[in-house]
Protein backbone atom coordinates (compact mmCIF):
# COMPACT_ATOMS: atom_id res chain seq x y z
CA UNK A 1 0.00 0.00 0.00
CA UNK A 2 0.90 3.69 -0.76
CA UNK A 3 0.55 6.81 1.49
CA UNK A 4 0.68 9.93 0.72
CA UNK A 5 1.12 12.74 3.19
CA UNK A 6 -1.05 15.71 2.13
CA UNK A 7 0.13 19.04 2.73
CA UNK A 8 -2.19 21.67 3.77
CA UNK A 9 -1.79 25.69 5.03
CA UNK A 10 -4.81 28.02 6.30
CA UNK A 11 -7.24 24.57 5.88
CA UNK A 12 -6.16 24.27 1.84
CA UNK A 13 -4.14 21.78 -0.28
CA UNK A 14 -0.99 22.99 -1.28
CA UNK A 15 -1.45 22.42 -5.09
CA UNK A 16 2.11 20.23 -4.79
CA UNK A 17 0.08 17.65 -3.21
CA UNK A 18 -2.14 16.75 -5.69
CA UNK A 19 1.01 16.47 -7.63
CA UNK A 20 2.43 13.80 -5.43
CA UNK A 21 -1.05 12.18 -4.87
CA UNK A 22 -1.06 11.29 -8.15
CA UNK A 23 2.48 10.11 -8.06
CA UNK A 24 1.34 7.82 -5.29
CA UNK A 25 -1.91 6.51 -7.24
CA UNK A 26 0.67 5.84 -10.01
CA UNK A 27 3.14 4.29 -7.86
CA UNK A 28 0.62 2.01 -6.54
CA UNK A 29 -1.00 1.11 -10.04
CA UNK A 30 3.01 -0.03 -11.31
CA UNK A 31 2.66 -1.76 -8.15
CA UNK A 32 -0.80 -3.62 -7.94
CA UNK A 33 -1.79 -1.72 -4.80
CA UNK A 34 -3.76 1.37 -3.86
CA UNK A 35 -2.82 4.79 -2.42
CA UNK A 36 -4.13 6.30 0.78
CA UNK A 37 -3.66 9.35 2.28
CA UNK A 38 -3.05 11.41 5.77
CA UNK A 39 -3.69 14.46 6.38
CA UNK A 40 -2.96 16.37 9.69
CA UNK A 41 -5.03 19.18 10.94
CA UNK A 42 -8.37 21.03 9.92
CA UNK A 43 -9.11 21.16 5.94
CA UNK A 44 -11.89 23.31 4.79
CA UNK A 45 -11.37 21.27 1.54
CA UNK A 46 -13.26 18.63 0.25
CA UNK A 47 -11.02 15.43 1.04
CA UNK A 48 -13.05 12.90 -1.07
CA UNK A 49 -12.08 15.07 -4.49
CA UNK A 50 -8.56 13.19 -3.95
CA UNK A 51 -10.26 10.65 -5.35
CA UNK A 52 -10.22 12.84 -8.86
CA UNK A 53 -5.75 11.97 -7.86
CA UNK A 54 -6.31 8.12 -7.83
CA UNK A 55 -6.45 8.31 -3.69
CA UNK A 56 -8.90 6.24 -2.80
CA UNK A 57 -9.44 6.45 1.79
CA UNK A 58 -7.92 9.83 3.19
CA UNK A 59 -7.14 9.38 6.90
CA UNK A 60 -7.67 12.58 8.71
CA UNK A 61 -6.25 13.63 12.16
CA UNK A 62 -8.42 16.87 12.71
CA UNK A 63 -6.49 18.65 15.29
CA UNK A 64 -6.71 22.27 14.90
CA UNK A 65 -3.15 21.98 16.96
CA UNK A 66 -1.67 20.36 13.70
CA UNK A 67 -2.31 23.82 11.96
CA UNK A 68 0.72 24.99 13.49
CA UNK A 69 3.95 22.88 12.41
CA UNK A 70 6.06 20.78 14.33
CA UNK A 71 8.58 18.32 12.67
CA UNK A 72 9.11 15.74 15.81
CA UNK A 73 5.00 15.86 16.18
CA UNK A 74 4.09 15.24 12.44
CA UNK A 75 7.17 12.73 11.98
CA UNK A 76 5.55 10.55 14.92
CA UNK A 77 1.74 10.93 13.63
CA UNK A 78 2.66 9.81 10.14
CA UNK A 79 5.08 7.27 11.27
CA UNK A 80 1.76 5.68 13.22
CA UNK A 81 0.28 6.23 10.43
CA UNK A 82 2.74 4.36 8.02
CA UNK A 83 2.39 1.25 10.84
CA UNK A 84 -1.44 1.70 11.06
CA UNK A 85 -1.95 1.23 7.36
CA UNK A 86 0.85 -1.27 6.49
CA UNK A 87 1.83 1.52 3.33
CA UNK A 88 5.73 0.90 2.25
CA UNK A 89 6.14 3.42 -0.18
CA UNK A 90 5.75 6.63 1.76
CA UNK A 91 5.32 9.98 -1.02
CA UNK A 92 5.82 13.83 -0.06
CA UNK A 93 5.48 16.74 -2.30
CA UNK A 94 8.96 18.27 -1.78
CA UNK A 95 7.86 21.08 0.04
CA UNK A 96 9.47 23.05 3.27
CA UNK A 97 7.24 20.30 5.27
CA UNK A 98 9.01 17.33 3.56
CA UNK A 99 12.51 18.98 3.83
CA UNK A 100 11.67 18.96 7.96
CA UNK A 101 9.71 15.65 8.35
CA UNK A 102 11.03 12.51 5.36
CA UNK A 103 14.52 12.98 6.87
CA UNK A 104 13.57 12.23 10.19
CA UNK A 105 10.56 9.56 9.36
CA UNK A 106 13.91 7.84 7.16
CA UNK A 107 15.52 7.22 10.35
CA UNK A 108 12.48 6.72 12.51
CA UNK A 109 10.74 3.93 9.93
CA UNK A 110 14.43 2.85 8.38
CA UNK A 111 13.58 4.04 5.19
CA UNK A 112 15.71 4.59 2.27
CA UNK A 113 14.42 8.09 1.32
CA UNK A 114 14.53 9.81 -2.12
CA UNK A 115 14.20 13.49 -1.95
CA UNK A 116 13.72 15.54 -5.52
CA UNK A 117 12.50 12.52 -7.54
CA UNK A 118 11.46 13.28 -10.90
CA UNK A 119 10.01 10.52 -11.94
CA UNK A 120 7.96 7.66 -11.52
CA UNK A 121 10.06 4.78 -9.74
CA UNK A 122 11.56 1.67 -11.57
CA UNK A 123 10.66 -1.06 -10.08
CA UNK A 124 11.84 -3.82 -13.08
CA UNK A 125 15.04 -4.85 -11.26
CA UNK A 126 14.16 -3.48 -7.06
CA UNK A 127 13.23 -0.28 -6.68
CA UNK A 128 14.98 2.95 -8.14
CA UNK A 129 13.64 6.68 -8.35
CA UNK A 130 15.59 8.91 -10.72
CA UNK A 131 15.91 12.12 -8.20
CA UNK A 132 17.61 16.31 -9.44
CA UNK A 133 21.05 16.48 -8.66
CA UNK A 134 24.03 18.69 -9.03
CA UNK A 135 21.19 21.60 -8.79
CA UNK A 136 19.22 20.38 -11.91
CA UNK A 137 22.02 19.84 -14.01
CA UNK A 138 22.08 16.12 -13.84
CA UNK A 139 20.21 13.22 -12.39
CA UNK A 140 20.33 10.30 -10.39
CA UNK A 141 18.90 6.99 -9.74
CA UNK A 142 18.89 5.94 -6.56
CA UNK A 143 18.37 2.30 -5.55
CA UNK A 144 16.57 2.05 -2.25
CA UNK A 145 16.85 -1.06 -0.19
CA UNK A 146 14.89 -0.98 2.50
CA UNK A 147 11.64 -2.12 3.16
CA UNK A 148 10.36 1.47 3.51
CA UNK A 149 10.98 4.02 0.89
CA UNK A 150 9.93 7.64 1.13
CA UNK A 151 9.87 9.83 -1.87
CA UNK A 152 9.54 13.39 -1.75
CA UNK A 153 8.29 14.28 -5.66
CA UNK A 154 9.85 17.61 -6.84
CA UNK A 155 7.51 20.83 -7.96
CA UNK A 156 6.02 20.41 -11.30
CA UNK A 157 7.91 17.58 -12.03
CA UNK A 158 5.48 15.36 -12.71
CA UNK A 159 2.03 15.36 -14.66
CA UNK A 160 -0.88 14.75 -12.80
CA UNK A 161 -3.60 12.29 -14.50
CA UNK A 162 -6.84 13.16 -13.00
CA UNK A 163 -9.24 9.90 -13.00
CA UNK A 164 -12.97 9.18 -12.07
CA UNK A 165 -13.66 8.69 -8.26
CA UNK A 166 -14.28 9.73 -4.74
CA UNK A 167 -11.99 9.17 -1.78
CA UNK A 168 -13.72 7.74 1.65
CA UNK A 169 -12.26 9.97 4.51
CA UNK A 170 -11.75 8.27 7.76
CA UNK A 171 -10.59 9.99 11.28
CA UNK A 172 -7.19 8.29 12.12
CA UNK A 173 -7.15 8.63 15.65
CA UNK A 174 -3.94 8.99 17.73
CA UNK A 175 -2.72 10.66 21.21
CA UNK A 176 -2.09 13.65 21.13
CA UNK A 177 1.53 14.28 21.79
CA UNK A 178 2.82 18.37 22.91
CA UNK A 179 4.85 20.61 21.02
CA UNK A 180 8.44 21.52 21.73
CA UNK A 181 8.42 24.56 19.21
CA UNK A 182 5.85 27.57 19.47
CA UNK A 183 5.07 29.51 16.32
CA UNK A 184 5.13 33.01 17.19
CA UNK A 185 4.09 34.67 13.51
CA UNK A 186 3.32 33.44 10.25
CA UNK A 187 4.15 36.16 7.24
CA UNK A 188 2.80 35.10 4.21
CA UNK A 189 3.56 37.83 0.82
CA UNK A 190 0.30 38.54 -0.19
CA UNK A 191 -0.98 39.38 -3.69
CA UNK A 192 1.47 37.50 -5.13
CA UNK A 193 1.82 34.04 -6.88
CA UNK A 194 4.57 32.07 -4.80
CA UNK A 195 7.53 31.34 -6.63
CA UNK A 196 7.63 27.71 -6.26
CA UNK A 197 4.65 26.99 -7.35
CA UNK A 198 4.30 29.58 -10.12
CA UNK A 199 3.10 27.50 -13.98
CA UNK A 200 5.05 31.04 -15.18
CA UNK A 201 7.80 33.09 -13.98
CA UNK A 202 9.13 36.27 -15.25
CA UNK A 203 12.70 37.41 -13.88
CA UNK A 204 14.98 40.08 -14.20
CA UNK A 205 18.86 40.46 -14.07
CA UNK A 206 21.28 43.10 -13.78
CA UNK A 207 20.64 44.24 -17.24
CA UNK A 208 17.54 46.41 -15.82
CA UNK A 209 19.65 48.68 -14.73
CA UNK A 210 18.08 49.42 -11.36
CA UNK A 211 14.76 48.31 -9.15
CA UNK A 212 13.15 51.44 -10.77
CA UNK A 213 12.69 49.67 -13.53
CA UNK A 214 11.03 46.62 -11.85
CA UNK A 215 7.71 47.79 -13.59
CA UNK A 216 8.35 46.11 -16.72
CA UNK A 217 8.92 43.13 -15.02
CA UNK A 218 5.78 43.14 -12.39
CA UNK A 219 3.77 44.19 -15.59
CA UNK A 220 4.27 41.35 -17.60
CA UNK A 221 3.97 38.96 -14.64
CA UNK A 222 1.08 40.37 -13.85
CA UNK A 223 -0.57 39.67 -17.01
CA UNK A 224 0.71 36.32 -17.35
CA UNK A 225 -0.33 35.28 -13.79
CA UNK A 226 3.31 34.64 -13.13
CA UNK A 227 5.59 34.80 -10.16
CA UNK A 228 8.80 37.02 -10.45
CA UNK A 229 12.00 36.10 -9.69
CA UNK A 230 15.26 37.68 -10.01
CA UNK A 231 19.58 36.85 -10.30
CA UNK A 232 21.68 36.30 -7.35
CA UNK A 233 23.51 39.67 -7.58
CA UNK A 234 20.04 41.49 -7.60
CA UNK A 235 18.91 40.52 -4.49
CA UNK A 236 22.39 41.21 -2.90
CA UNK A 237 22.21 44.89 -4.08
CA UNK A 238 18.50 44.96 -2.27
CA UNK A 239 16.77 45.75 -5.44
CA UNK A 240 14.51 42.84 -4.82
CA UNK A 241 13.57 41.06 -1.81
CA UNK A 242 15.88 37.31 -0.92
CA UNK A 243 12.99 35.21 -1.54
CA UNK A 244 13.26 36.14 -5.28
CA UNK A 245 16.78 34.91 -5.93
CA UNK A 246 17.08 31.80 -8.08
CA UNK A 247 19.70 29.42 -8.95
CA UNK A 248 22.36 27.38 -7.40
CA UNK A 249 22.34 29.14 -4.30
CA UNK A 250 19.00 30.33 -4.41
CA UNK A 251 15.09 28.73 -5.02
CA UNK A 252 15.28 25.92 -7.95
CA UNK A 253 12.06 26.55 -9.85
CA UNK A 254 10.73 24.34 -12.92
CA UNK A 255 7.93 26.32 -14.06
CA UNK A 256 5.94 25.61 -17.47
CA UNK A 257 7.84 29.23 -18.46
CA UNK A 258 10.51 30.92 -17.87
CA UNK A 259 11.38 34.34 -19.08
CA UNK A 260 14.59 35.52 -18.26
CA UNK A 261 15.21 39.62 -18.51
CA UNK A 262 18.96 41.03 -18.81
CA UNK A 263 19.81 37.95 -17.02
CA UNK A 264 23.59 36.83 -18.62
CA UNK A 265 22.70 33.13 -18.13
CA UNK A 266 25.81 32.62 -15.52
CA UNK A 267 26.23 28.32 -14.65
CA UNK A 268 25.26 28.98 -11.17
CA UNK A 269 21.84 31.05 -12.49
CA UNK A 270 21.23 28.17 -14.98
CA UNK A 271 21.39 25.61 -12.45
CA UNK A 272 18.03 26.46 -10.56
CA UNK A 273 15.93 27.16 -13.60
CA UNK A 274 17.15 24.51 -16.37
CA UNK A 275 14.23 22.32 -15.67
CA UNK A 276 11.92 24.80 -16.30
CA UNK A 277 10.04 23.71 -19.46
CA UNK A 278 10.07 26.74 -21.97
CA UNK A 279 13.23 29.20 -21.32
CA UNK A 280 12.64 32.72 -23.10
CA UNK A 281 15.58 34.83 -23.19
CA UNK A 282 15.98 38.91 -23.45
CA UNK A 283 19.17 40.01 -24.01
CA UNK A 284 20.81 43.12 -25.66
CA UNK A 285 24.28 40.42 -26.35
CA UNK A 286 24.21 37.92 -28.80
CA UNK A 287 27.03 36.13 -27.07
CA UNK A 288 25.30 35.88 -23.67
CA UNK A 289 25.21 32.35 -22.61
CA UNK A 290 21.52 32.09 -21.59
CA UNK A 291 20.98 31.78 -24.98
CA UNK A 292 22.40 28.26 -25.28
CA UNK A 293 19.75 27.21 -22.71
CA UNK A 294 16.69 28.68 -23.97
CA UNK A 295 13.78 27.69 -26.24
CA UNK A 296 12.94 31.05 -27.81
CA UNK A 297 14.89 34.52 -27.87
CA UNK A 298 15.17 37.96 -28.21
CA UNK A 299 18.49 39.78 -28.89
CA UNK A 300 17.48 43.07 -27.94
CA UNK A 301 17.55 46.08 -25.46
CA UNK A 302 14.81 44.92 -22.41
CA UNK A 303 13.91 48.59 -22.35
CA UNK A 304 12.49 48.53 -25.81
CA UNK A 305 11.21 44.96 -26.13
CA UNK A 306 9.97 44.20 -23.14
CA UNK A 307 7.11 47.34 -23.71
CA UNK A 308 6.44 45.78 -26.96
CA UNK A 309 6.07 42.14 -25.13
CA UNK A 310 3.26 43.66 -23.14
CA UNK A 311 1.54 45.40 -25.75
CA UNK A 312 1.19 42.08 -27.95
CA UNK A 313 -0.16 40.07 -24.41
CA UNK A 314 -2.55 42.91 -23.36
CA UNK A 315 -3.68 42.37 -26.82
CA UNK A 316 -3.70 38.82 -27.02
CA UNK A 317 -5.91 39.00 -24.07
CA UNK A 318 -7.60 41.71 -25.30
CA UNK A 319 -7.34 44.21 -22.62
CA UNK A 320 -7.49 48.01 -24.43
CA UNK B 1 27.15 27.42 24.46
CA UNK B 2 29.13 25.09 21.87
CA UNK B 3 27.38 24.61 18.30
CA UNK B 4 28.57 21.80 16.07
CA UNK B 5 28.53 22.72 12.39
CA UNK B 6 28.40 20.53 9.97
CA UNK B 7 30.65 21.13 7.13
CA UNK B 8 30.54 19.31 3.41
CA UNK B 9 32.91 19.56 0.26
CA UNK B 10 30.97 19.62 -3.00
CA UNK B 11 32.16 20.62 -6.44
CA UNK B 12 33.09 24.35 -7.16
CA UNK B 13 29.95 25.95 -8.74
CA UNK B 14 31.19 26.04 -12.11
CA UNK B 15 32.23 22.54 -12.16
CA UNK B 16 31.63 20.59 -15.09
CA UNK B 17 29.29 17.72 -14.44
CA UNK B 18 30.47 14.52 -16.30
CA UNK B 19 30.53 10.87 -15.12
CA UNK B 20 32.48 8.08 -15.69
CA UNK B 21 32.46 4.56 -14.85
CA UNK B 22 29.47 3.38 -17.11
CA UNK B 23 27.71 6.79 -15.59
CA UNK B 24 28.40 5.55 -12.01
CA UNK B 25 30.89 7.80 -10.69
CA UNK B 26 31.12 12.09 -10.95
CA UNK B 27 34.14 12.63 -13.22
CA UNK B 28 36.23 14.29 -10.33
CA UNK B 29 39.49 14.81 -12.65
CA UNK B 30 39.98 18.74 -12.58
CA UNK B 31 37.54 19.46 -10.01
CA UNK B 32 38.18 22.32 -7.43
CA UNK B 33 36.85 21.29 -4.31
CA UNK B 34 34.80 23.99 -1.89
CA UNK B 35 32.76 24.01 1.31
CA UNK B 36 29.19 23.90 0.20
CA UNK B 37 27.84 27.51 0.27
CA UNK B 38 25.28 26.91 2.46
CA UNK B 39 27.33 25.13 5.26
CA UNK B 40 30.11 27.67 4.87
CA UNK B 41 28.10 31.29 3.81
CA UNK B 42 25.19 30.79 6.09
CA UNK B 43 25.80 27.83 8.77
CA UNK B 44 29.42 28.36 9.82
CA UNK B 45 29.29 32.61 9.59
CA UNK B 46 26.14 32.85 11.82
CA UNK B 47 27.62 30.59 14.03
CA UNK B 48 30.67 33.08 14.75
CA UNK B 49 28.85 35.64 14.80
CA UNK B 50 27.07 34.13 17.54
CA UNK B 51 30.55 33.72 19.34
CA UNK B 52 31.33 37.56 18.44
CA UNK B 53 28.19 38.77 20.32
CA UNK B 54 29.48 35.99 23.37
CA UNK B 55 33.10 34.92 23.72
CA UNK B 56 31.23 32.31 25.63
CA UNK B 57 30.66 30.27 22.45
CA UNK B 58 32.69 27.56 21.20
CA UNK B 59 32.35 26.66 17.19
CA UNK B 60 33.21 23.04 16.47
CA UNK B 61 32.84 21.36 12.82
CA UNK B 62 32.20 18.42 11.66
CA UNK B 63 32.93 16.66 8.13
CA UNK B 64 32.34 12.97 7.14
CA UNK B 65 34.43 12.33 4.69
CA UNK B 66 38.23 11.56 3.23
CA UNK B 67 41.39 13.67 3.39
CA UNK B 68 40.46 15.02 0.57
CA UNK B 69 38.32 17.08 2.92
CA UNK B 70 41.46 18.44 4.99
CA UNK B 71 42.11 22.01 2.45
CA UNK B 72 38.14 22.60 3.21
CA UNK B 73 38.11 22.11 6.70
CA UNK B 74 40.94 24.05 7.48
CA UNK B 75 39.04 26.77 5.58
CA UNK B 76 36.39 26.88 7.55
CA UNK B 77 39.03 27.09 10.60
CA UNK B 78 40.61 29.66 9.09
CA UNK B 79 37.00 31.23 8.68
CA UNK B 80 36.59 30.65 12.12
CA UNK B 81 36.10 27.27 13.82
CA UNK B 82 37.34 26.79 17.35
CA UNK B 83 38.24 22.80 16.34
CA UNK B 84 36.94 20.15 13.98
CA UNK B 85 36.13 16.19 13.37
CA UNK B 86 36.28 14.32 10.51
CA UNK B 87 35.21 10.94 10.20
CA UNK B 88 37.01 9.27 8.18
CA UNK B 89 34.55 7.87 5.32
CA UNK B 90 33.18 8.05 2.12
CA UNK B 91 29.94 9.87 2.51
CA UNK B 92 28.14 6.36 1.77
CA UNK B 93 24.81 7.50 1.99
CA UNK B 94 22.38 10.13 3.85
CA UNK B 95 21.52 8.09 6.86
CA UNK B 96 25.02 6.83 6.87
CA UNK B 97 26.60 10.46 7.59
CA UNK B 98 23.56 11.77 9.19
CA UNK B 99 24.66 9.05 11.95
CA UNK B 100 28.62 9.47 11.91
CA UNK B 101 27.31 13.29 12.77
CA UNK B 102 24.94 12.51 15.10
CA UNK B 103 27.74 10.03 17.07
CA UNK B 104 29.87 13.27 17.13
CA UNK B 105 27.07 15.67 18.29
CA UNK B 106 26.08 12.90 21.36
CA UNK B 107 29.69 13.03 22.53
CA UNK B 108 29.83 16.52 22.77
CA UNK B 109 26.37 17.45 24.01
CA UNK B 110 26.31 20.49 21.83
CA UNK B 111 23.54 23.23 22.51
CA UNK B 112 23.63 24.18 18.68
CA UNK B 113 23.67 22.23 15.31
CA UNK B 114 23.70 24.14 12.55
CA UNK B 115 23.62 22.34 8.81
CA UNK B 116 23.14 24.02 5.36
CA UNK B 117 20.14 23.52 3.77
CA UNK B 118 21.15 20.93 1.36
CA UNK B 119 24.56 20.34 -0.57
CA UNK B 120 24.90 21.51 -4.26
CA UNK B 121 26.16 18.17 -5.36
CA UNK B 122 23.32 16.08 -3.96
CA UNK B 123 20.51 18.32 -3.00
CA UNK B 124 19.16 15.80 -0.07
CA UNK B 125 18.16 18.22 2.37
CA UNK B 126 17.69 15.57 4.55
CA UNK B 127 21.01 15.49 6.84
CA UNK B 128 19.75 18.23 9.91
CA UNK B 129 16.33 16.30 9.42
CA UNK B 130 18.25 12.81 10.18
CA UNK B 131 20.29 14.34 13.28
CA UNK B 132 17.75 15.81 14.82
CA UNK B 133 15.32 12.48 14.72
CA UNK B 134 18.80 10.66 15.73
CA UNK B 135 19.18 12.96 18.71
CA UNK B 136 15.63 13.18 19.58
CA UNK B 137 15.84 17.17 19.04
CA UNK B 138 13.63 20.02 17.24
CA UNK B 139 14.62 20.64 14.11
CA UNK B 140 13.97 23.98 12.47
CA UNK B 141 14.51 23.77 8.09
CA UNK B 142 15.85 26.35 6.20
CA UNK B 143 16.16 29.01 8.28
CA UNK B 144 16.87 32.49 7.13
CA UNK B 145 17.18 34.11 11.07
CA UNK B 146 18.25 32.74 14.57
CA UNK B 147 18.85 34.91 17.20
CA UNK B 148 19.46 33.66 20.90
CA UNK B 149 17.92 34.75 24.61
CA UNK B 150 19.39 33.01 26.73
CA UNK B 151 18.21 28.93 26.07
CA UNK B 152 15.87 30.01 23.92
CA UNK B 153 16.30 30.50 19.87
CA UNK B 154 14.20 32.67 17.88
CA UNK B 155 14.12 31.30 14.57
CA UNK B 156 12.30 32.39 10.94
CA UNK B 157 11.91 29.68 8.63
CA UNK B 158 10.67 29.54 5.01
CA UNK B 159 7.29 28.26 4.21
CA UNK B 160 5.75 28.40 0.73
CA UNK B 161 4.99 31.92 0.18
CA UNK B 162 6.64 33.08 3.35
CA UNK B 163 7.93 33.09 6.42
CA UNK B 164 7.26 31.65 10.03
CA UNK B 165 8.63 32.59 13.19
CA UNK B 166 9.08 29.47 15.88
CA UNK B 167 10.47 29.48 19.34
CA UNK B 168 11.94 26.60 20.72
CA UNK B 169 14.21 25.89 23.34
CA UNK B 170 18.01 24.49 23.30
CA UNK B 171 19.33 22.10 22.00
CA UNK B 172 18.24 22.52 18.58
CA UNK B 173 19.26 21.25 14.72
CA UNK B 174 18.73 24.13 12.22
CA UNK B 175 19.56 23.97 8.17
CA UNK B 176 20.21 27.58 7.20
CA UNK B 177 20.11 29.26 3.88
CA UNK B 178 20.32 32.75 2.37
CA UNK B 179 19.23 35.81 4.87
CA UNK B 180 21.18 34.17 7.74
CA UNK B 181 24.29 36.15 7.51
CA UNK B 182 26.52 37.06 4.62
CA UNK B 183 29.49 35.31 3.00
CA UNK B 184 33.30 36.18 3.93
CA UNK B 185 36.59 35.84 3.18
CA UNK B 186 39.12 34.63 5.68
CA UNK B 187 42.25 36.77 6.46
CA UNK B 188 45.62 35.94 6.70
CA UNK B 189 45.34 35.91 10.62
CA UNK B 190 42.57 33.41 10.76
CA UNK B 191 44.37 31.29 7.24
CA UNK B 192 47.57 30.98 9.49
CA UNK B 193 45.86 30.36 13.17
CA UNK B 194 44.11 27.38 11.69
CA UNK B 195 46.92 25.70 10.92
CA UNK B 196 47.08 24.61 14.31
CA UNK B 197 44.10 24.23 15.83
CA UNK B 198 42.82 20.84 16.54
CA UNK B 199 41.80 18.44 13.48
CA UNK B 200 41.08 15.22 15.42
CA UNK B 201 40.33 12.04 12.82
CA UNK B 202 38.13 9.30 13.84
CA UNK B 203 37.08 6.09 12.23
CA UNK B 204 33.27 6.09 11.24
CA UNK B 205 31.07 4.34 13.68
CA UNK B 206 28.62 1.18 12.17
CA UNK B 207 25.87 2.47 10.81
CA UNK B 208 23.13 1.29 7.68
CA UNK B 209 23.47 2.08 4.33
CA UNK B 210 19.48 2.39 3.02
CA UNK B 211 20.38 3.81 -0.55
CA UNK B 212 22.75 3.69 -2.99
CA UNK B 213 23.02 6.13 -6.46
CA UNK B 214 22.71 3.27 -9.33
CA UNK B 215 23.70 5.51 -12.16
CA UNK B 216 23.63 9.05 -12.95
CA UNK B 217 22.27 10.63 -16.48
CA UNK B 218 22.60 14.06 -18.19
CA UNK B 219 19.65 16.06 -18.79
CA UNK B 220 18.78 15.77 -22.76
CA UNK B 221 20.55 18.61 -24.98
CA UNK B 222 17.64 21.87 -25.93
CA UNK B 223 17.32 21.65 -29.94
CA UNK B 224 18.63 25.40 -29.86
CA UNK B 225 17.09 28.75 -29.49
CA UNK B 226 14.77 29.95 -31.81
CA UNK B 227 15.56 33.83 -32.31
CA UNK B 228 13.10 36.18 -32.84
CA UNK B 229 13.88 40.24 -34.48
CA UNK B 230 13.52 42.92 -31.51
CA UNK B 231 11.36 44.59 -34.45
CA UNK B 232 8.70 41.85 -33.50
CA UNK B 233 8.40 40.87 -30.28
CA UNK B 234 4.52 40.63 -31.14
CA UNK B 235 5.96 36.97 -33.01
CA UNK B 236 7.73 35.79 -30.04
CA UNK B 237 4.23 36.40 -27.85
CA UNK B 238 2.36 34.24 -30.51
CA UNK B 239 4.95 31.48 -30.94
CA UNK B 240 4.75 31.35 -27.08
CA UNK B 241 1.05 31.23 -27.58
CA UNK B 242 0.38 28.93 -30.20
CA UNK B 243 3.39 26.68 -30.85
CA UNK B 244 5.02 26.44 -26.99
CA UNK B 245 1.28 26.76 -26.16
CA UNK B 246 3.16 28.03 -22.82
CA UNK B 247 0.76 30.96 -22.13
C1 LIG C 1 29.28 30.20 -5.57
C2 LIG C 1 28.40 31.05 -6.43
C3 LIG C 1 27.02 30.85 -6.39
C4 LIG C 1 26.17 31.62 -7.19
N1 LIG C 1 24.82 31.40 -7.14
C5 LIG C 1 24.00 32.10 -7.96
C6 LIG C 1 22.59 31.87 -7.97
O1 LIG C 1 22.07 31.04 -7.22
N2 LIG C 1 21.82 32.59 -8.81
C7 LIG C 1 22.33 33.54 -9.65
O2 LIG C 1 21.56 34.15 -10.40
N3 LIG C 1 23.65 33.79 -9.65
C8 LIG C 1 24.49 33.10 -8.82
N4 LIG C 1 25.82 33.39 -8.82
C9 LIG C 1 26.29 34.56 -9.60
C10 LIG C 1 26.50 34.27 -11.06
O3 LIG C 1 27.79 33.76 -11.28
C11 LIG C 1 26.34 35.55 -11.89
O4 LIG C 1 27.25 36.50 -11.42
C12 LIG C 1 24.94 36.16 -11.83
O5 LIG C 1 23.95 35.20 -12.11
C13 LIG C 1 24.85 37.29 -12.83
O6 LIG C 1 23.62 37.98 -12.68
P1 LIG C 1 22.99 38.78 -13.89
O7 LIG C 1 22.84 37.88 -15.04
O8 LIG C 1 21.77 39.46 -13.37
O9 LIG C 1 24.04 39.93 -14.13
P2 LIG C 1 25.16 40.10 -15.24
O10 LIG C 1 26.05 38.94 -15.34
O11 LIG C 1 25.76 41.43 -15.00
O12 LIG C 1 24.35 40.12 -16.59
C14 LIG C 1 23.51 41.15 -16.99
C15 LIG C 1 23.02 40.78 -18.37
O13 LIG C 1 22.09 41.77 -18.79
C16 LIG C 1 22.32 42.06 -20.17
N5 LIG C 1 21.84 43.42 -20.40
C17 LIG C 1 22.40 44.59 -20.00
N6 LIG C 1 21.63 45.64 -20.39
C18 LIG C 1 20.58 45.12 -21.05
C19 LIG C 1 19.45 45.68 -21.70
N7 LIG C 1 19.25 47.01 -21.73
N8 LIG C 1 18.59 44.85 -22.30
C20 LIG C 1 18.78 43.51 -22.28
N9 LIG C 1 19.81 42.92 -21.67
C21 LIG C 1 20.71 43.71 -21.06
C22 LIG C 1 23.80 41.90 -20.36
O14 LIG C 1 24.08 41.61 -21.72
C23 LIG C 1 24.12 40.73 -19.43
O15 LIG C 1 24.02 39.49 -20.11
C24 LIG C 1 26.70 32.62 -8.04
C25 LIG C 1 28.08 32.81 -8.08
C26 LIG C 1 28.92 32.04 -7.30
C27 LIG C 1 30.41 32.26 -7.39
Amino acid sequence: MNLVFIDQAEGHIKKASFEAASYAAQTAALMGTTAEAIVLGTVSDDLTALGRYGITKVHTVADANLNEFDAQVYTQLIAEAVKATGADVLVFANTTTAKAVAPRLSVKLKAGLVSGAVALPDISNGFTVKKSVFSGKAFANIAVTTAIRIIAVNLNAFTIQEVEGSATVVPFTVQPISSKVKVSGVDKITGEVPLGEADIVVSGGRGLKGPENWGLVTELAGLLNAATACSRPVADIHWRPHHEHVGQTGLAIAPNLYIAIGISGAIQHLAGVNRSKTIVVINKDPEAPFFKAADYGIVGDAFEVVPKMIDAVKKMKGIA
Amino acid sequence: MKILVCISKTPDTTAKIAFTDNNTKFATDGIQWIINPYDEWYALVRAIELKEADAGVTIHLVNVGTAESEPIIRKALALGGDAAFRVNTLEEDSYFVAAQIAAIAREGAYDIVFTGKETIDYNGSSIGGMVAELLDLPYISHAVKFDLSGNTATVVREIEGGEETDQVSLPIVVSCQKGMAEQRIPNMKGIMGARTKPLTVSEPVTADILTRVASFDLPPAKAGVKLVSAEHPEELIRLLHEEAKAI
